[in-house]
């Protein structure tokens, strides 16, 4: 009769121990909506089956040695699915309790998936490039890290513009995403001073995207596309689909440098970057996860740091608090590119510099020497807030 | 006779050398050797090869054993500051980057940035003593005046880590701002200066309560520069405790701080990309490395001004003044 109580307290009081008082426990997910793809032209760039999940898992292991020194725990859940499946898995995902989610998805799904979580939810977009998930469908549940197409299409507009490489021919697919990107590299040119002096579409006429000795057709074809264009300087593929550009360097009639989608490429990240410290990042990605980092590995890494940060300054783990702190003019992120990170309070866009790569080295980082904003030298990348459409934001 | 002119002969000699001439060790990290310079002439003196990218440096307090971060080789590399010999190695964890050594010469403590540890190494038996598990991507090593607290800045977590000396545990932890890269203590070890190179800041925590607590942020404003490019990473206090110098980085300025009220005074116009700083043992000179223009200024720490400057090898990093 007398045991059953003591056994209690002495229960009550390991309890009271192994609790310390001020635990918190951040829960967090990436959501990956997998769409059906052909393989790339380069088996070079054959998406790994871990891809942005590795970045999570090393933003993760950060947070979690920053936390141990605050008593913070963090939980990573990663999840791919089929594009069908996405709002089950985001309803699942907060059944369990996860209401901070980064989503790696096309723009659609993911403008979807942000209606569906409702105002409970943060969503940290580390995939979806679409200009009007920043403009006018940006939702408030949402904060981009990745970088949008105009922050990467001026970031190559303030590169040729310091070469002096002004006159443009713009070759671009036929597929709506390059569409969308072609419009961006019109903008951008005539944003910062370049001109396009003719365009040309690369149709998609279907069919397998490797074949034997295909180079043999590939030398005699593009020489044909490109002949007899405008004097240009330069030649900007807009091909986010992934059909056509990696063909044009050494192939074009004339012989330019590519830039865009192929040939000097703008990127979040890229697995050569040494600068600002980024050799240790690099290092400790690859002894973690035993590959190279991606672009999706660091915008997620990103993702993950930006909770970190916001949870370690505020002390808060509630998406609306973490999503507070992050807007607030005291966040502030150092992600290896030379400068702290901020978001875009108008629109809850990352701030960061672009890198333009040839694949093997970082040839530039935009924004440019000499390109100036009253804010930021990094806002002149992207849609400006006047320029902006996007009300979620209190504007 | 002869005797008294030789006496007097000296003591004309004495007074006439306003400060002794020291050798200072200036890394490459590029050029992957050390330049020497002497502190009375500013001459190049000698270089010698220091390893694969050279960067943190230091010596030890009776001027014998010099201490280079190969950080491509993963180790310490020691070397004879008379013959520029290489004598041995030390253990030191993968790509070291900044050490500091105990006042009284050993142990050695090396931040590993990949291992997100600080390694304590004996540089007589050239054993690991212990590794202590710190915040991610551990930078600035610093050991308290008392030498009993090593400070550990940690460039991912963004804290500065107050470690025991006895017991190698982690005793206080204080937030700071990005990135921080350099710990300076005051020769009182009331005050430590922790620069923080993405925030912008140098934080002044407080060491005369019983936990540390940040007593103030320093800030950075200089007309025509914009504020991204503030980037505080070496600092450097005096010992009489009026003054503090931080180097800006890509600013290209050091900046002169009122240590009795942590404000800034003025900012100094060196090279590019200032870095790391070193005083000479009497405090008369201050050396700066200047990454991006291979130079070192040198500023007179009296009249707060840039004398000189001096070119050395590619991309100058660390730099050291031997205490004889």
């Amino acid at each position: 009769m007398s045991k059953l109580p003591l056994t209690l307290a002495v229960f009550c009081a390991a309890m009271l121990i192994a609790l310390p008082l001020r635990a918190m426990e951040v829960k967090v997910a990436v959501l990956r909506v997998d769409r059906v793809v052909g393989p790339p032209i380069s088996r070079l760039d054959a998406p790994p089956a871990d891809l942005g999940f590795a970045g999570a898992l090393l933003g993760n292991e950060d947070n979690r040695t920053t936390g141990a020194f605050t008593d913070t725990d963090y939980t990573l859940k990663t999840q791919a699915v089929a594009l069908d499946k996405a709002g089950a898995a985001l309803d699942a995902l907060k059944a369990q309790g996860f209401n901070l989610i980064t989503v790696i998805a096309e723009g659609g799904a993911l403008k979807a998936l942000s209606d569906q979580a409702g105002p409970e939810v943060l969503l940290l977009n580390a995939g979806a490039r679409d200009e009007t998930l920043r403009d006018v469908d940006c939702r408030a549940n949402v904060l981009h890290v990745s970088p949008s197409r105009s922050m990467l299409s001026d970031s190559v507009i303030q590169f040729l513009m310091w070469k002096k490489w002004t006159r443009i021919l713009l070759i671009h697919g036929s597929h709506p995403e390059d569409t969308l990107l072609a419009e961006n590299y019109r903008k951008s040119a005539a944003k910062f001073g370049a001109e396009i002096v003719e365009e040309r579409e690369f149709v998609d006429t279907g069919g397998a995207r490797r074949t034997d000795t295909g180079h043999v057709m590939v030398q005699k074809q593009i020489p044909v596309f490109t002949q007899d264009a405008e004097d240009h300087d330069v030649i900007i593929a807009a091909d986010e689909a992934g059909v056509f550009a990696p063909y044009l360097p050494y192939h074009s009639w004339d012989p330019r440098p590519v830039a865009g989608s192929a040939g000097l490429r703008p990127v979040s990240w890229h697995a050569a970057q040494e600068a600002w410290g980024a050799t240790q990042f690099q290092r400790r990605f690859e002894k973690l996860t035993g590959r190279s980092m991606r672009e999706e590995d660091y915008q997620t890494w990103l993702a993950m740091r930006v909770i970190g940060e916001a949870v370690m300054q505020s002390g808060k783990t509630d998406p609306a608090s973490v999503r507070a702190y992050a807007l607030s003019e005291d966040f502030e992120l150092a992600a290896f590119k030379g400068q702290k990170l901020t978001f875009r309070p108008w629109n809850g866009q990352l701030r960061q510099p672009i890198l333009l790569t040839d694949g093997r080295v970082t040839v530039s980082v935009s924004p440019q020497d000499g390109y100036l904003h009253q804010r930021s030298p990094l806002d002149t990348l992207g849609i400006d807030a006047p320029e902006n459409a996007c009300h979620a934001f209190g504007g | 006779m002869l005797r008294s002119a030789v006496v007097l002969l000296s003591a004309v000699l004495m007074f006439a050398a306003p400060a002794e001439a020291n050798k200072v060790f200036v890394t490459n990290e590029r050029s992957n050797n050390v330049t020497v310079l002497d502190s009375q002439s500013w001459e190049v003196i000698a270089t010698f090869p220091a390893g694969n990218r050279p960067r943190g440096i230091t010596i030890s307090p009776d001027g014998k054993e010099l201490y280079v971060c190969a950080s491509d080789d993963d180790t310490v590399r020691v070397f004879d500051p008379e013959t520029y010999k290489e004598l041995h190695t030390l253990p030191s964890g993968p790509d070291p980057e900044l050490f500091a050594l105990d006042p009284s010469g050993n142990p050695l403590y090396v931040a590993n940035e990949d291992d997100n540890l600080v390694t304590v190494v004996d540089v007589k038996t050239r054993r690991v003593l212990a590794e202590i598990p710190v915040g991610v991507e551990p930078e600035g090593v610093a050991v308290s005046p008392d030498a009993k607290t090593i400070i550990n800045t940690s460039e991912t977590t963004n804290m500065a880590h107050f470690i025991s000396a006895s017991t190698y545990e982690i005793e206080h932890n204080v937030r700071v701002d990005q990135r921080p890269r350099y710990a300076e203590f005051t020769a009182d070890g009331k005050k430590l200066y922790v620069s923080s190179e993405i925030g912008g800041t140098v934080s002044v925590i407080d060491l005369t309560a019983s936990e540390p607590a940040i007593a103030k942020k320093i800030n950075f404003a200089v007309p025509g520069i914009l504020p991204e490019w503030l980037q505080p990473v070496g600092v450097k206090a005096t010992k009489d405790g009026s003054r503090v110098f931080v180097a800006l980085g890509p600013a290209n300025r050091v900046a002169v701080i009122d240590a009795a009220k942590d404000e800034v005074l003025e900012y100094l116009l060196v090279g590019q990309r200032v870095w790391q700083m070193a005083f000479t043992p009497g405090e008369e000179f201050l050396i700066t490395t200047n990454g991006n223009s291979n130079d070192v200024s040198i500023i007179d720490v009296k009249e707060e001004t840039v004398i000189r400057s001096v070119q050395v090898g590619e991309q100058p990093w660390g730099v050291v003044v031997a205490p004889y």
